[in-house]
């Protein structure tokens, strides 16, 4: 059936546009000439509520959509699944132009491949808590001994076990909006849309949601695509972020892509309030590995480490890192006996960082080790080492700009 | 100076004239009737025997087994102890002064004609919700019914079904169907949007929107609609009877003709106590069937 190739992405949006009005196709040339909205608004009426929007999205990723509001993020949310139709364009999931289906077949598409999660929740009042997670299959005509199953074995994983007769309105805010993600959850779809999920929590709720999103990501590896105004959950969440400004994609790229080199000043401008220490991973900071020592014994490796213009290195085998050695203990050993081999004695009491540390956790230890610390991977591999020098650098960055008067200011 | 009269009176049709419209149209109509009477009048047959059928059961059935039946649907409607002791006392104070048989009768039209108007009203205000353009046609002719004096569509349901019980319903439902039908659609109109998107989003189809969301949420407005008919039907019965609807409007009728003021006052309490038990009884079924509303945070 499909007949995508296997470095096309999940789904890909192709120029689209989207206006509102009489007549939008007769605008499109016009945004094309290069006009600009508020000159089409005052001219014809019409509103332009995309323009010109290109995106992949590839299997498996959060993929967040970021924007103020008027940005037509949500418009654009609403065109993967066609409650929103463009004016021109395609939005192909797996080699199928959505476009291209009849209503029989996009209500299928709907069913079982995408389902979403709304910002006010949008929740039946009128049905129990399991009644709602199980929308979907009773949608789909599923008997209900099966969705009575699935939808509790759903409300148990998003923590709601026990709530499954009560209705929506006697929930929280933060359980109803567990609720919609257990109805998100329970159709099996593979595409997330997220419009808002989380917008309407209050804060210390919103954290909460986040971790259980990623906790259950890291089980189910679906395709979510979700929609925020706000720059931390969007860096929190995103294996890839889309920057909206008017309709138009100003930028696109990996979080530390947006955070360390914003394509716009409008993109700058939001990026300037984040907490980088939080939004930065060790991974996005850390030098190349340097400073590797492979040799045998000691006295090679005393050799090698002096060849590495620097007092410390990172002891590497074929079964990957093994620690930190410094010039100072490896000389006195050599006193001993420099031909022995390189052992675990030898080594630093140090633990090495995990390339997805956030900087804010890694800090302290860094300040006060008097070496780059090693990072070292899952497998046990060196990846990198991460000197204090670039920390600094990448957190100064921030204060250059706030702390200067003029610029404040302005 | 014969040329400027139009300025003082307003140019009228000649009075020869309005009269040959009036009678053409008036011969038209009677031509219609007299050709097709017959036949809208067997159309309505099913409805006739119905009504005859539940009248006499209403009539004929002993007083103590209705009363019983009265006070058990108000009790299951409403659990309350008080209404339904309330309603059992003015149905006996009813039976008591006489009005039993001439109560049951108005009853049995009040019960048929909300569920005519129930029946064409609900599906006529989902179309309209679903249409702008159904919507726009049809608000206009529910204004005409509910201004028009009833006694102007009384003429020609009379002229061509005579005067008795269907006429009677049609004249009742005429009057009393515009509020379902408004209700409904608003109702469906009102419906959170996202909660539609919702429903769409997870592939709902337009019966599975229409049955399991629309009408669901609707329900409270659809109610107070339904309330709304049952109370311009009663109010309905009295001028209805003028066309030998039989019930309590007929003796209110007589009480205008003679200047009987008690007889008049009884029947006039009688239809106030049918109000009462119709009114209290929709409305606690409308909000026991929204107790999801309850207990929100």
């Amino acid at each position: 059936m499909s007949t995508a190739s296997t470095n096309e992405p999940l789904l890909r949006v192709e120029n689209l546009y989207k206006v509102f009005g009489d007549n939008p196709k007769s605008i499109i040339p016009m945004i094309e000439a290069g006009k600009s909205k508020d000159d089409i608004l005052a001219e014809t009426g019409h509103t332009v509520g995309l323009k010109e929007i290109n995106l992949q999205i590839e299997k498996g990723q959060i993929y967040v959509i970021m924007g103020l509001s008027g940005s037509g993020k949500s418009t654009l949310i609403r065109h993967f699944n066609r409650l929103i139709d463009p004016t021109v364009g395609k939005i192909i999931v797996e080699g199928t132009d959505v476009m291209e289906l009849n209503e029989k077949e996009l209500e299928q598409f709907r069913r079982h491949r995408m389902s979403m999660v709304f910002q006010r929740f949008g929740l039946m009042p009128h049905r129990t808590v399991i009644e709602n997670v199980a929308y979907g299959l009773t949608v789909q005509g599923v008997d209900k001994a099966e969705r009575q199953n699935k939808a509790q074995e759903w409300l148990d994983t998003v923590g709601l076990g026990g709530y499954e007769n009560q209705y929506p309105s006697q929930l929280s805010g933060g359980q109803q909006q567990r609720v919609g993600l257990a109805r998100a959850l329970c159709t099996d779809a593979d595409i997330l849309l997220m419009d808002e999920a989380f917008s309407a929590l209050d804060p210390l709720i919103r954290s909460e949601m986040q971790d259980q999103l990623i906790e259950l990501q890291e089980k189910l590896h679906k395709t979510i695509i979700f929609i925020t105004h706000d720059l931390d959950e969007a860096l929190r969440l995103g294996d890839r972020i889309a920057i909206l400004k008017d309709g138009e994609l100003v930028q696109e790229g990996a979080p530390e892509d947006i955070l360390l080199s914003p394509a716009t000043d409008y993109v700058e401008a939001f990026v300037k309030d984040v907490n980088r220490a939080r939004a930065l991973t060790v991974e996005t900071v850390m030098r190349p590995p340097a400073h590797r020592i492979t040799a045998l014994t000691i006295d090679d490796a005393l050799s090698q480490m002096k060849k590495l213009s620097g007092n410390y290195g990172y002891y590497v085998t074929k079964d990957g890192y093994q620690g930190v050695l410094l010039q100072e203990k490896l000389e006195k050993a050599a006193k001993l006996d420099g031909s022995s081999p390189v052992g675990d004695a030898l080594f630093e009491e140090v633990d090495p960082l995990s390339p997805d540390s956030v900087l804010e956790e890694i800090i302290p230890e860094t300040m006060e080790s008097n070496y780059p610390l090693p990072v070292v991977d899952e497998e046990g591999d060196l990846q990198g080492s991460l000197p204090r020098s670039s920390i600094a650098e990448v957190l100064s960055v921030k204060d250059d700009s706030t702390d200067d008067p003029d610029k404040k200011a302005s | 100076m014969s040329d400027a009269k139009w300025l003082t009176e307003f140019p009228q049709l000649d009075r020869a004239d309005l009269l040959a419209i009036r009678k053409f149209l008036d011969g038209a109509y009677k031509d219609f009737s007299r050709a097709y009477g017959d036949i809208i009048e067997a159309v309505f047959d099913p409805l006739l025997y119905f009504l005859v059928w539940f009248e006499k059961l209403l009539v004929n059935a002993p007083w103590w087994i209705i009363l019983a039946v009265i006070v058990a649907i108000v009790y299951a409607a409403t659990r309350s102890w008080k209404l339904s002791a309330g309603v059992l006392v003015s149905f006996l104070l009813i039976g008591y002064f006489g009005m039993w048989e001439d109560t049951m009768r108005t009853l049995s039209i009040i019960f048929v004609c909300t569920l005519l108007s129930i029946v064409l009203g609900i599906p006529i205000g989902i179309m309209m919700s679903r249409s702008d353009r159904v919507q726009a046609i049809v608000t206009p002719l529910l204004d005409i019914m509910q201004t028009m004096p009833a006694f102007v569509y009384l003429i020609p349901v009379v002229m061509l079904l005579g005067i008795g019980k269907v006429p009677g319903v049609i004249a009742v439902v005429i009057y009393a169907i515009p509020p379902v039908i408004r209700l409904t659609n608003l109702g469906i109109r009102l419906v959170d949007k996202e909660v539609l998107e919702a429903a769409t989003a997870y592939g709902a189809n337009s019966s599975q929107r229409l049955f399991g969301v629309q009408i669901p949420l609707a329900i409270p407005t659809i109610m107070a609609g339904i309330n709304q008919t049952i109370m311009m039907s009663l109010a309905m019965v009295v001028i209805a009877s003028m066309i030998g609807v039989k019930g309590l409007g007929q003796p209110v009728l007589k009480s205008i003709t003679n200047q009987y003021f008690t007889l008049g006052l009884l029947n006039g309490l009688a239809i106030v106590a049918l109000a009462i038990v119709f009114d209290r009884v929709s409305q606690a079924y409308g909000k026991r069937t929204q107790r999801h509303l309850e207990g929100s945070h």
